[in-house]
C-alpha cells in the first residue's frame, strides 16, 4: 500500500502554450486506488495520458519504479487504460477484444484462452465471447474494455471517466465492481472522473485538480471534512461558504455574531473563509435560532429537502427532513463541529452562495452534464477545454 | 411517401432510358446473328477465340489494382494521418488535380513522355546512351492504367482511414502493439472496405479501357475493350461486340460479388 510506483516530477504540460499541467507534483502509490478528480479542462485526462505514454510532457520527469519513463512508447509500459468510451476494436469479437493484448505478446494458444476465459468470468461476461462488440450495450462494452485490459496483467490501470456513459444505476453497480477488481487483483488503480461522488465512493486517495493544478490530496474523509479552500469545498459536496474572521481559536464570526468552532492556529482576526455543509445546520424555531432567515425555495430530494434560506441577503443551502414552506421564517443552529475554517485562497468569494442555486445545483446532479464536452478527444485532448 | 416517390421519377426515366433499354438492346443483339437477325448462340461461341485477349486485360487489370494499392494505401494512410484538416484537404485537393484534366490528355501526356522520339528518351540521347523501349509494351500499358485511376484508389481509401477513431490505435499501442503491429491487426483490418471500394473502382474501368492500351500498347497489347471497339468501329460485326460486352459485364460483376465476399458481408461497398 505504501510503496510508491510511479512519480510525477515539476510536470508541466502545454499545447501551444496554453499550460494545462503547471508544475506538477505527485506519485502513486502500489497498490492503491487514486482518483484524479477535477471539473472538464482540469488537467486530470492530460496527467492520465503522460502516465499512459501517450503524451509527453513539455517539461519535467516521469517515473515508474524509480525508473525514468518520458520517452518509453505506450506499448512498452506495464500500464493498460481503460478509455473513455472504451475504444473496443469493432472488426473483433469479445473474445479477440480481450485476447488481443495476449496475441501480441505471442502468449500460447491455451494460455490465452484460460485467461481470457478466466478474466471473462470476473467481469461476467461468459458466453458473450463471440458477440459482436456493436451488439453489446455500454455497460456490457465496458466490461469488455476493463477485461481487455487487466487480462494483461499491468502493474497498473488507468481509467478515463469509465462510467461516464452509463446511465446511473449502472453507474453505482460498477463502481463496486471496480473497487472489487481492484482489491482481488492488487493492482494500481489511476481513475479519472468528473464525478465527486463516485471520486468518494471508491478512492483511497483522492487529487483535487483545477486549472492543471492539484488544490488538494487526500484520503475521501480528508477532502470532505478538511477542504483546504473555497474550490475543494464547492467540488466537494454541497457547501456554503461565507466570509468569516477568526477572533481567536476556537472562535469564528460570521454575520456579525461569534460562533465556537474546532478550528484553531490562524492569527488573530485574520479573514478567512468559512465552510457550512448543508447537512451540519439544524433548523430550531425562530426565536432558539442563532441565525434567522427566510426560506425562499424547498426542492423535495427523496431522503431529504433542500431547502434554500435567505440570511441577510445570503442564500444557504440547507439539507432537512424537516418540511419547511416557501416564506416561513426559520431559525437555524450550528453545533461547533459544522464550522470548517479555511485560509483564504483565489478562490475566495467564488463559491458557494446559492444565489444561483437552481443552475448550479442542477450541474452538479446532472450525471451526463459533462460527457458531451469531452466526446471528441483527439490526440490534443482539446476537448477537455471545451466546458472550462 | 408519395411525394418521394415522385422525386425519384425523373431518375428512374433516366435510368430507363438509357440504362435498362440499352442493355436490353446489347443482349438482343448478342443473342442474334449479324445479317439474318436469327436468334443464335454463335456470338457468345465466338467469344472462345478470344480467350487469351480477355484473360490478357483481367491480368493487365489486377497488376494495375495492385500497383495502386500498393501506392494508394500509404499515400491514403499519410493524408488521413495528417493533424490539421487544412493540411488533408490540400493534400486530397492534390491528388483529385490530375481528374480535372481529360483523360485523353493524360494519355497523350505519357505517349509524349515515353515515346522513342519522347522527352525521356531525347534526354537519355543526348547523354549519350541508347534509347529505351519505354511504350507499346504492357508495362507502358499498366503504367497507364495506374496513373489514370491512381486516384479512384486512394480516394476511397482516404475517406475510410480518416475515419478510423484515433483511440483505437492508442488502444492497441496501450495493449502492446507496435506501429506494425497496430497497422497489422487495426488499421489493415479496419481499411478492408475501402481496400474493396477502392479495388473495384480501378478494376472495372482498367478491365475495359480501350484508349490506354491503343495509346500506350502494341497490337500485342491489344486488351478487351479495344476488341470490342473495332468490332463496332472496323469489324462491322456490333453482334459479336454486344456479346463480349455482356459476357464482360458479368465477369465484372463476378469479380466485384468476390471481392464482396472478402469483407465478411459487414462492409458497405462504395461503388
Amino acid at each position: 500500500m505504501s510503496k510508491e510506483l510511479i512519480r510525477l516530477s515539476n510536470v508541466t504540460m502545454a499545447f501551444d502554450g496554453d499550460v494545462v499541467l503547471d508544475d506538477l507534483n505527485l506519485y502513486f502509490n502500489d497498490k492503491e486506488f487514486l482518483t484524479l478528480l477535477g471539473p472538464s479542462g482540469c488537467g486530470k485526462t492530460t496527467t492520465l495520458r503522460i502516465v499512459g505514454g501517450f503524451l509527453v510532457p513539455t517539461s519535467g520527469d516521469v517515473y515508474f519504479d524509480g525508473v525514468r519513463i518520458n520517452d518509453v512508447p505506450p506499448h512498452k509500459r506495464k500500464i493498460n487504460t481503460v478509455f473513455q468510451k472504451y475504444a473496443l476494436f469493432p472488426h473483433l469479437d469479445v473474445y479477440e477484444n480481450v485476447a488481443f493484448g495476449l496475441r501480441i505478446a505471442k502468449v500460447p494458444e491455451d494460455e490465452i484462452d484460460e485467461r481470457v476465459t478466466e478474466m471473462l468470468e470476473i467481469v461476467s461476461l461468459r458466453g458473450f465471447e463471440n458477440r459482436k462488440i456493436t451488439t453489446l450495450s455500454g455497460g456490457q462494452q465496458q466490461r469488455v474494455a476493463i477485461a481487455r485490459a487487466l487480462v494483461n496483467r499491468p502493474r497498473v490501470l488507468l481509467l478515463d471517466e469509465p462510467l461516464g456513459a452509463l446511465d446511473m444505476r449502472l453507474r453505482k453497480d460498477m463502481q463496486s465492481e471496480l473497487k472489487r477488481i481492484q482489491q482481488a487483483m492488487g493492482i494500481t488503480f489511476i481513475y479519472v472522473t468528473h464525478d465527486q461522488e463516485e471520486a468518494l465512493a471508491m478512492s483511497d486517495t483522492v487529487v483535487v485538480m483545477n486549472e492543471g493544478v492539484i488544490q488538494q490530496i487526500g484520503t475521501p474523509e480528508d477532502i470532505y471534512n478538511e477542504p483546504k479552500n473555497a474550490f475543494v469545498a464547492d467540488f466537494i459536496g454541497e457547501s456554503n461558504i461565507v466570509d468569516g474572521i477568526m477572533r481567536s481559536d476556537k472562535v469564528v464570526e460570521i454575520f456579525g455574531r461569534k460562533f465556537d468552532c474546532l478550528d484553531a492556529g490562524f492569527a488573530p482576526d485574520e479573514d478567512v473563509d468559512v465552510v457550512i455543509r448543508p447537512e451540519d445546520v439544524d433548523i430550531v424555531p425562530f426565536r432558539e435560532g442563532q441565525l434567522t432567515g427566510i426560506v425562499t425555495d424547498v426542492t423535495f430530494k427523496g431522503m431529504q429537502y433542500d431547502i434554500i434560506v435567505d440570511f441577510k441577503g445570503f442564500k444557504w443551502l440547507i439539507q432537512t427532513t424537516d418540511y419547511c414552506a416557501v416564506g416561513s421564517k426559520i431559525g437555524i443552529k450550528i453545533d461547533p463541529d459544522g464550522f470548517h475554517v479555511m485560509k483564504k485562497s483565489k478562490y475566495s468569494g467564488l463559491y458557494g452562495d446559492y444565489s444561483s442555486y437552481s443552475e448550479e445545483y442542477e450541474e452538479l446532479s446532472d450525471p451526463d452534464a459533462d460527457v458531451g464536452g469531452e466526446e471528441s478527444s483527439d490526440d490534443k485532448e482539446v476537448a477537455e477545454d471545451e466546458n472550462a | 411517401m408519395k411525394t418521394r416517390k415522385l422525386l425519384a421519377a425523373p431518375y428512374i426515366v433516366w435510368m430507363c432510358i438509357f440504362t435498362v433499354i440499352p442493355l436490353g438492346i446489347v443482349v438482343y443483339y448478342a443473342f442474334t446473328d449479324s445479317i439474318t437477325g436469327a436468334l443464335t448462340l454463335s456470338n457468345i461461341t465466338g467469344i472462345a477465340s478470344y480467350t487469351g485477349i480477355f484473360l490478357k486485360s483481367i491480368w493487365l487489370a489486377l497488376i494495375s489494382c495492385a500497383i495502386c494499392l500498393i501506392i494508394g494505401f500509404p499515400t491514403a494512410h499519410f493524408i488521413a494521418t495528417r493533424p490539421k484538416e487544412s493540411t488533408q484537404k490540400l493534400l486530397y485537393m492534390l491528388i483529385m488535380l490530375p481528374m480535372c484534366i481529360s483523360f485523353l490528355l493524360r494519355t497523350l501526356a505519357w505517349v509524349a513522355l515515353l515515346d522513342d522520339t519522347g522527352i525521356i528518351n531525347n534526354a537519355i540521347r543526348l547523354l549519350g546512351m541508347k534509347p529505351l523501349p519505354l511504350v507499346r509494351n504492357n508495362g507502358a500499358v499498366v503504367l497507364g492504367m495506374v496513373y489514370n485511376y491512381l486516384p479512384y484508389m486512394i480516394l476511397p481509401l482516404y475517406s475510410v482511414i480518416v475515419k478510423i477513431d484515433h483511440r483505437l490505435v492508442e488502444a492497441a499501442e496501450d495493449l502492446g502493439a507496435n506501429h506494425g503491429q497496430v497497422f497489422r491487426h487495426v488499421i489493415l483490418p479496419l481499411s478492408v472496405p475501402g481496400i474493396i471500394s477502392g479495388f473495384t473502382m480501378v478494376f472495372v474501368p482498367a478491365v475495359s479501357t480501350f484508349y490506354i492500351s491503343q495509346k500506350l500498347g502494341s497490337s500485342g497489347t491489344t486488351l478487351i475493350g479495344d476488341v470490342i471497339e473495332s468490332q463496332f468501329k472496323t469489324a462491322y460485326n456490333p453482334n459479336l461486340g454486344a456479346a463480349m460486352s455482356l459476357v464482360l459485364m458479368i465477369m465484372v460483376f463476378a469479380c466485384v460479388a468476390i471481392m464482396n465476399r472478402f469483407s465478411d458481408g459487414e462492409a458497405e461497398v462504395i461503388m
